[in-house]
């Protein structure tokens, strides 16, 4: 059963717009830039990875676009409509521990078509489309206490997915995991993501990740986070693992590490 | 996700997670502890039984304590009689009301006062001075201010059980991790489905910890009560027993009360497993 997701041929939705954005927050009295004048658009259907230091706002930029914090400069406009709460048009992927608890994965994964108020038997077959598209039959009645890491983020995906998010938003999903399952879940991304072609806003620290999983990424400058680079990954998809150990993507690798070395030196501030 | 991920690194979680793991450990085969209960629970009895039969005199004196083989007659001739019953059923009548009230305004407001400001604003200061005083210190208030001795008596078991409910309530609604608000709202939750579908849920685990924790309080307001104000109950059947120097009646009538209470705390035990599979399946 293949889910009826936005596919190719769809008519384009989840086009990014992030103009100017600036956000500042307010620690013990006084104001910080966590955001400056940072811009970055998206085609319908693109990959892109933030990609920086950590504490260099990419998660706050994230939170922004889910709606979750209000800017304070610029804006985010999403297909057309300026972003100033959370919707279901936009499905976010936590790093980990977002699941309902006491749901069963079933349940979590039909929360989305609930709150739509779906008819309990549609809910059911759509969240089991899902679960096969994330290779979780079978353990619809489990709970997420029950499951291991990288299953319960298979059911975050599937859950943010459910609701055909024009957008979909994922701060370093992978990044709770260890080195092996991580490897297995970018995988697994995209082949999900060839089949459910929504827009990806992919946050991480990890270079191998963005440029394995991404069409561009966007790196990221020390606090205040601006855009500091936009590379373009020309590597020919479907990817498989052993595309990180090309020439291509090896000189992409030196590009962008050389980057946030430099960034992370200066989030780290001048050496004694 | 304040429930499954603190209850997944409780200690209890960790050792039964590391024993899934870990090559099998020697264990005492399968009947040697429930014997050891049953050992334990023999010892204590024939404790007793030595203690009053010798007539034991250190400090503590035995010689007016009935001892086992006593209690049992007594216990024995009132269980044949009706009027035993009506005291145990006017009890148990009280404690079901008076716990019933304290639940549904206990996490009524619980829920209120933990999500919302407002509510706690308005709602909390009157209970938080009200909650020292002990429920027995209400008991002079409490007759002049309900119009029978059952109401009066409802009163103070209400009053006993309502305060760790509500404050156990409370506690768990402000530690529902609030990434888990962020993730329902993003999946398109209103403000209704919200506190349907996060808050009640997340606030259960404590809910009925603050259950539990209201069930011993309410025994013990009601005992006190019927002891002082009471016509009827198992308290004043054992107050009222010392008084006309039924000794064993006294001792019959506490075991009474110990076995409602461990029966009363087993129910709500029940209920909180029932009501969330999700923490006794792990």
């Amino acid at each position: 059963m293949r889910p009826q997701g936005r596919r190719v041929t769809d008519s384009p939705t989840g086009r990014i717009e992030i103009t100017d954005l600036g956000i500042a927050f307010g620690v013990d009295g006084r104001m910080v830039e966590a955001v400056q004048r940072f811009t970055l658009m998206t085609t319908p259907g693109e990959f892109v990875a933030l990609l920086g230091p950590s504490g260099c706002g990419k998660t706050t930029v994230l939170n922004v676009v889910a709606g979750f914090v209000p800017p304070t400069a610029g804006s985010v406009v999403v297909d057309g409509e300026v972003v100033t709460r959370p919707g279901a048009d936009r499905g976010m992927v936590f790093q980990q521990h977002s699941l309902f608890p006491w749901k069963t994965v079933l349940g979590n994964v039909e929360f989305g078509l609930k709150m739509r108020g779906v008819r309990k038997k549609e809910r059911t077959s759509q969240a089991h489309a899902y679960l096969s598209l994330v290779g979780l039959t079978g353990f619809e009645h489990a709970y997420p206490g029950e499951l291991s890491g990288g299953m319960q983020q298979r059911v975050g995906i599937a859950r943010a997915l459910v609701n055909r998010p024009h957008v979909l938003l994922m701060d370093e999903p992978f990044g709770a995991l260890d080195a092996q399952t991580r490897l297995t879940m970018q995988e697994l991304l995209l082949g999900v993501w060839r089949e459910v072609r929504t827009t990806v806003l992919f946050v991480t620290h990890d270079i191998d990740e963005a440029l394995f999983l991404a069409d561009r990424v966007a790196v990221m400058t020390a606090r205040p986070g601006q855009i500091r680079d936009l590379v373009t990954v020309k590597l020919a998809r479907p990817r498989a693992a052993e595309v990180i150990a090309t020439p291509e993507f090896m000189a992409l690798k030196a590009r962008v590490f050389a980057q946030v070395r430099e960034e992370s030196a200066r989030a780290l501030g001048p050496r004694p | 996700m304040a429930t499954a991920s603190k209850a997944g690194t409780t200690p209890l979680a960790g050792v039964l997670a590391a024993g899934a793991e870990a090559p099998a450990l020697p264990r005492p085969a399968g009947w040697r502890r429930p014997a050891l209960r049953v050992l334990s629970i023999g010892l204590f009895f024939a404790a007793w039984h030595v203690a009053t039969t010798w007539d034991l005199d250190f400090y503590v004196r035995f010689q007016n304590i009935p001892g086992p083989e006593q209690v049992l007659e007594e216990a024995v001739a009132l269980f044949s009689s009706s009027s035993f019953y009506v005291h145990i059923l006017a009890s148990l009548e009280r404690i079901w009301l008076g716990f019933a009230i304290a639940t549904a305004l206990g996490v009524g407001l619980g829920l209120l006062i933990g999500w919302f400001p407002f509510a706690e604003d308005i709602l909390f200061p009157p209970i938080e001075l009200l909650r020292p005083i002990p429920a027995v210190a209400w008991v002079p208030l409490s007759i002049m201010l309900w119009p029978t001795e059952r109401s009066s008596i409802v009163f103070i078991t209400s009053l006993g059980a309502f305060f760790p409910i509500v404050l156990n309530t409370i506690h768990g609604v402000e530690g529902i991790d609030r990434q888990l608000v962020r993730a329902a709202t993003s999946l398109g939750a209103g403000r209704a489905a919200i506190f349907r579908e996060v808050v009640i849920p997340g606030a259960l685990p404590s809910i009925v910890t603050g259950l539990s924790v209201g069930m011993g309080v309410s025994w013990l307001c009601l005992i006190s009560a019927e002891m002082i104000s009471g016509q009827f109950g198992v308290g004043y059947f054992t107050w009222v027993a010392y008084g006309i120097v039924k000794y064993s009646q006294i001792v019959v009538g506490m075991l009474v009360i110990g076995v409602l209470g461990m029966l009363s705390s087993a129910f709500i035990r029940l209920i909180g497993v029932r009501c969330m599979p999700w923490l006794a399946r792990r």
